[in-house]
C-alpha cells in the first residue's frame, strides 16, 4: 500500500445558478493576461449542449485520455510515445482557436469619439489575435441557458446514446449546468502526453502543474486531456492550466472558484488513495466498471491500518485528521453521492459531483404530479430514461443504476427533512430510506453536508507543511539579499534626511532603529 | 597567408570563431536567464490547414539536409573512399538525395513561410527577431539549392568536398585553408557566410527548440511526480528571470 494524499473537489450541482462568478473570479485571478484571453481555467456549460471548446467530450474526434490496447493494456488513445514524437511537427488531435472561438474585444473608441449626429455609434467587434476586425461566431457561453436551442445542443455528444424520442422530450424540461475545472487526475493523461516532462503530479497534495521554465510548446497536453483542461497561451507559446490555485491551497484557504461559489456548492477536502492500485483500476475492462474502480483505490481514513501506513510514509498528522473530516471523503465514498464526470476516459479524475434532482421534479411537475411526493418522484426516477440516461452517459459510463440510486437518496433526504419542517414527520413512508439504501442516520449527515454545511466543513483544507521551504527560503535569502551590496543592507541613518552616494536626497521617514 | 587579402580573413576565419563564440555563450545566457522563453512558439492553434503540410516536409527535409552536409562536409573524402564509394557513386547519391531534401525543403518553407506573411493569425504573432531568422534561413536555403540542383545534378559538378569541406573542417583543427573557400564559386561563399550568422542567430531566436528534441520521452514513465521545492527569491537586477547559481541546489 502506497499511500498518497490528494486535494479533491466535489460541486453539487443541483445548487448551481449559472452565475459564472466561478468562472469570473478565476478568469480575474489567474488569466486576465494577454494570450489567455480565450483561457478559461473554471468555466460553467449548460448541458445538453457542447461545451467549451466545442464537442470537447467527442474523444471519437480528439483522441484525449487513454484506452486499452488489444492486450488490455493502458495506452495514450492518441497512439505510442514513437507516434506522438513523429508527429510532434504538426499534432492531428489540437482544437484550433475556433473551436475555442477567436477572443474579441470592441471598438469602444469609436463610441467615445463619435461626433454629434442622428446616429448612434456601434462599436466593431476586434479579434485580440489579429486586431482586425471579426465577426463572432462562437465562444465560451455561447450556449448559455440552452440558447441556439435543439439545434445547437444536438451538438452535445452525451446525447449520441439517447434515441430521437427521448432527445425531444428533454430539451423541453431539462436543463442544467455543470461548472468545470482541471480535474486533477489520478492518472492524468495530460502528463503522460508531455514530451518535455514539464508537465508533473505534486506528490504532497495531487495538485497537477505545468513548469513553465520546462515546457517547450509542444502542445501534446493540450490534445491529450479528454477534459480539454490545459490551453496553449499563444503569446508565451506554452501550455497553462489549472492550478487548483495552489498558492491558497498551500495556505489552507479553498480555491478562488470555490470560495466565490455563490450557490455555496463546492466542497474541498483530502481523499487518501492507494497509488499503487491506480493503474491497475485505470485499466478495468468494462468502462461501466470504472466508477467502482476508481471508488476501491481510495483508502478509508478511519481504517487504523492506512493510518498507519500514511504516517509510515511521511504524511503529516494533521493532513490525516483533515482526511478524516473531509467533506469531500464524505460525499465520495461514505455516502457514495458524488460521480465521476467521464470515468471511461480513465483518467480517475478527482473532482466529482452529484447529479441534479431538479431535472427529474421538473419533468415530475411537467407532466402534473407532484413533485415533493416521494412516491411519484421515486416512480419517475425509476421509469424516466431521461434524465438519468442522460446524467449517466455524463459519470457513470452510461450505467444508469449509480445514477439512479443517488437522485432517489437526495429525494429521500429531501422528504424527510420537509416532513420534518412542516411537523408532518409521520407522513414520511416507512422504509423510505431504506429504499434509498441509507439509513436515516445517514440522511441526518447529508442534510447537515448538502444543505446548511458552514463555510469550514466545506473546505478543510490542511495547510502546508512548508518548514523546509522556509529553510530553504532563508537560505537564499543569505546568498542573495543579504550580502554586502545587497538590497537589505541599506539602512538610512533614523529619522534624519540625509544624501546617498548619487547625491539623492532622502527623508527619513520610516527609521530604523540601531542603525 | 600570402594573396589573402585581410577581409577575406574576416570573414572566413573572424567570422566563423566570433559566430561560434556568440553561439555557445549565448546560448548560456538564454538557458541561464530565458528558460521561460525557451519554446517551439506553435501557430497550430491559430492556424491549422497550412501547418499540417508545411510543418513536417519542411523538418523531415530539413533533418535530410543536415545528414547530407554530415555526410559531404564533416566526413573527409578520403574516408568514403576508404570504404570502397568511388567519386561517381558519391557523386550521383549526392546530387539525388541532396536534390530530394531540396524539394521538400523548398515546398515546405514556401507553405511555411506563405503562411507566416499571409496569414493574420499568424503574421500577428511573429516577431523581429522571427523576420531576421526567417531571411536568412532564406538565403541560406536558396543559395543551398542552387549549386545542389543546377551544378550537382543538372550541371557537370563541383568538388566542394576538396575546397569547402576542407576549409570547414580547418576551422575545427585550428588552421582554416582561406583559400579553397575564397576561391569557391560565389554561391558557396554566401552560403557559408549566411550559414555563420545564423549560428550566431540562434541563441536568440525560436531555433532555441531545436535543442529540446524530446526524445528522452521514449524511455520516461508515463506519469510524472515531483515534490515541493521552494522558490528562490529573484536575484536582484534580473526583474524576475532567474539566475542559477552554478552548484546551488534547490
Ligand atoms: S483534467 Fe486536468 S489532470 Fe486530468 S488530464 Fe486534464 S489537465 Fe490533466
Ligand atoms: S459561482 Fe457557483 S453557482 Fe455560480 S456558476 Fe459557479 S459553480 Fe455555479
Amino acid at each position: 500500500m502506497r499511500v498518497m494524499a490528494q486535494v479533491a473537489m466535489v460541486m453539487n450541482l443541483d445548487k448551481c445558478i449559472g452565475c459564472h462568478t466561478c468562472s469570473v473570479t478565476c478568469k480575474q485571478t489567474w488569466t486576465n493576461r494577454p494570450g489567455t484571453e480565450y483561457v478559461y481555467f473554471n468555466n460553467v456549460e449548460t448541458k445538453p449542449g457542447a461545451g467549451y471548446p466545442r464537442r470537447y467530450e467527442d474523444q471519437e474526434q480528439w483522441n484525449g485520455g487513454w484506452t486499452l490496447d488489444r492486450k488490455g493494456r493502458l495506452q495514450l488513445r492518441a497512439g505510442g510515445r514513437a507516434r506522438r514524437l513523429l508527429s510532434i511537427f504538426y499534432n492531428p488531435n489540437l482544437p484550433t482557436i475556433d473551436d475555442y472561438g477567436d477572443p474579441w474585444t470592441y471598438d469602444y473608441e469609436t463610441l467615445i469619439d463619435a461626433p454629434p449626429g442622428k446616429l448612434t455609434p456601434s462599436a466593431h467587434s476586434i479579434s485580440a489575435l489579429t486586431g482586425r476586425d471579426m465577426r463572432v461566431r462562437w465562444g465560451s457561453n455561447w450556449e448559455d441557458d440552452l440558447a441556439g436551442g435543439p439545434e445547437s445542443a444536438a451538438a452535445d455528444p452525451n446525447l449520441a446514446g439517447l434515441g430521437e424520442q427521448v432527445k425531444l422530450a428533454f430539451e423541453q424540461v431539462f436543463m442544467f449546468y455543470l461548472p468545470r475545472i482541471c480535474e486533477h487526475c489520478l492518472n492524468p493523461s495530460c502528463v503522460a502526453s508531455c514530451p518535455s516532462g514539464a508537465m508533473y503530479k505534486r506528490e504532497e497534495d495531487g495538485i497537477v502543474l505545468v513548469d513553465q521554465d520546462r515546457c517547450r510548446g509542444w502542445r501534446f497536453c493540450v490534445s491529450g486531456c479528454p477534459y480539454k483542461k490545459v490551453y496553449f497561451n499563444h503569446r508565451t507559446g506554452k501550455a497553462e492550466k489549472c492550478t487548483l490555485c495552489f498558492p491558497r491551497i498551500e495556505s489552507g484557504q479553498p480555491t478562488i472558484c470555490s470560495e466565490t461559489c455563490v450557490g455555496r456548492l463546492r466542497y474541498l477536502g483530502l481523499m487518501l488513495y492507494d497509488a499503487d492500485k491506480v493503474t491497475a483500476a485505470a485499466a478495468t475492462t468494462d468502462p461501466r466498471g470504472l466508477y467502482e474502480a476508481q471508488l476501491s483505490v481510495f483508502l478509508d481514513p478511519d481504517d487504523p491500518r492506512v493510518r498507519a501506513a500514511a504516517a509510515a510514509q511521511g504524511i503529516p498528522a494533521d493532513w490525516l485528521e483533515a482526511a478524516r473530516r473531509s467533506p469531500v471523503y464524505a460525499l465520495i465514498a461514505r455516502h457514495k453521492v458524488a460521480l465521476p464526470l467521464h470515468p471511461e476516459y480513465r483518467t480517475l479524475p478527482m473532482v466529482w459531483y452529484i447529479p441534479p434532482l431538479s431535472p427529474v421534479a421538473d419533468t415530475v411537475s411537467a407532466a402534473g404530479y407532484d413533485a415533493d411526493d416521494p412516491d411519484q418522484v421515486f416512480a419517475a426516477i425509476d421509469a424516466l430514461r431521461v434524465p438519468a440516461d442522460y446524467l449517466a452517459s455524463l459519470f457513470t459510463a452510461g450505467d444508469a443504476g449509480p445514477v439512479r440510486r443517488v437522485l432517489r437518496t437526495l429525494m429521500a433526504v429531501r422528504t424527510v427533512m420537509r416532513a420534518r419542517q412542516l411537523g408532518t414527520g409521520d407522513a414520511v413512508p416507512a422504509g423510505l430510506a431504506a429504499a434509498a439504501g441509507a439509513s436515516m442516520a445517514d440522511l441526518d449527515d447529508l442534510y447537515r453536508l448538502l444543505a446548511i454545511a458552514k463555510y469550514d466543513e466545506r473546505f478543510v483544507i490542511p495547510p502546508a507543511h512548508a518548514e523546509d521551504a522556509g529553510r530553504l527560503m532563508a537560505q537564499h535569502e543569505q546568498l542573495f539579499c543579504a550580502q554586502p551590496g545587497g538590497p537589505d543592507d541599506f539602512h538610512p541613518p533614523s529619522g534624519e534626511a540625509f544624501r546617498d552616494d548619487a547625491g539623492r536626497l532622502h527623508l527619513g521617514l520610516s527609521p530604523r532603529s540601531g542603525s | 597567408m600570402n594573396g589573402v587579402s585581410a577581409w577575406q580573413i574576416f570573414v572566413w576565419v573572424a567570422l566563423p570563431y566570433l559566430a561560434l563564440g556568440i553561439f555557445v555563450v549565448g546560448h548560456i545566457w538564454r538557458w541561464r536567464y530565458d528558460q521561460f522563453g525557451w519554446t517551439s512558439r506553435s501557430t497550430q492553434l491559430q492556424e491549422r490547414r497550412l501547418l499540417k503540410w508545411g510543418a513536417p516536409i519542411f523538418h523531415y527535409g530539413t533533418f535530410a539536409a543536415i545528414g547530407g552536409h554530415v555526410i559531404g562536409v564533416l566526413i573527409p573524402e578520403t574516408w568514403t573512399r576508404a570504404i570502397g564509394i568511388p567519386e561517381p557513386v558519391y557523386h550521383w547519391f549526392s546530387a539525388a538525395a541532396g536534390t530530394l531534401a531540396a524539394v521538400l525543403i523548398i515546398i515546405g518553407v514556401v507553405i511555411l513561410a506563405g503562411r507566416r506573411l499571409l496569414v493574420p493569425r499568424v503574421r500577428a504573432t511573429t516577431s523581429t527577431v522571427d523576420y531576421v531568422t526567417l531571411i536568412l534561413l532564406l538565403l541560406v536555403i536558396a543559395t543551398g539549392i542552387v549549386p545542389t540542383v543546377f551544378v550537382n545534378l543538372l550541371g557537370h559538378g563541383y568538388d566542394y568536398r576538396t575546397t569547402v569541406a576542407l576549409w570547414f573542417r580547418g576551422l575545427f583543427s585550428g588552421s582554416p585553408d582561406v583559400r579553397a573557400i575564397a576561391t569557391a564559386p560565389i554561391v558557396y561563399q554566401v552560403h557559408a557566410a549566411a550559414a555563420w550568422l545564423i549560428w550566431a542567430l540562434w541563441p536568440f531566436s525560436r531555433l532555441v527548440h531545436a535543442w529540446s528534441a524530446p526524445v528522452w520521452y521514449l524511455w520516461r514513465p508515463y506519469i510524472v511526480y515531483r515534490s515541493r521545492v521552494a522558490t528562490p527569491p529573484a536575484e536582484p537586477g534580473t526583474s524576475g528571470r532567474r539566475w542559477r547559481k552554478i552548484g546551488v541546489p534547490y
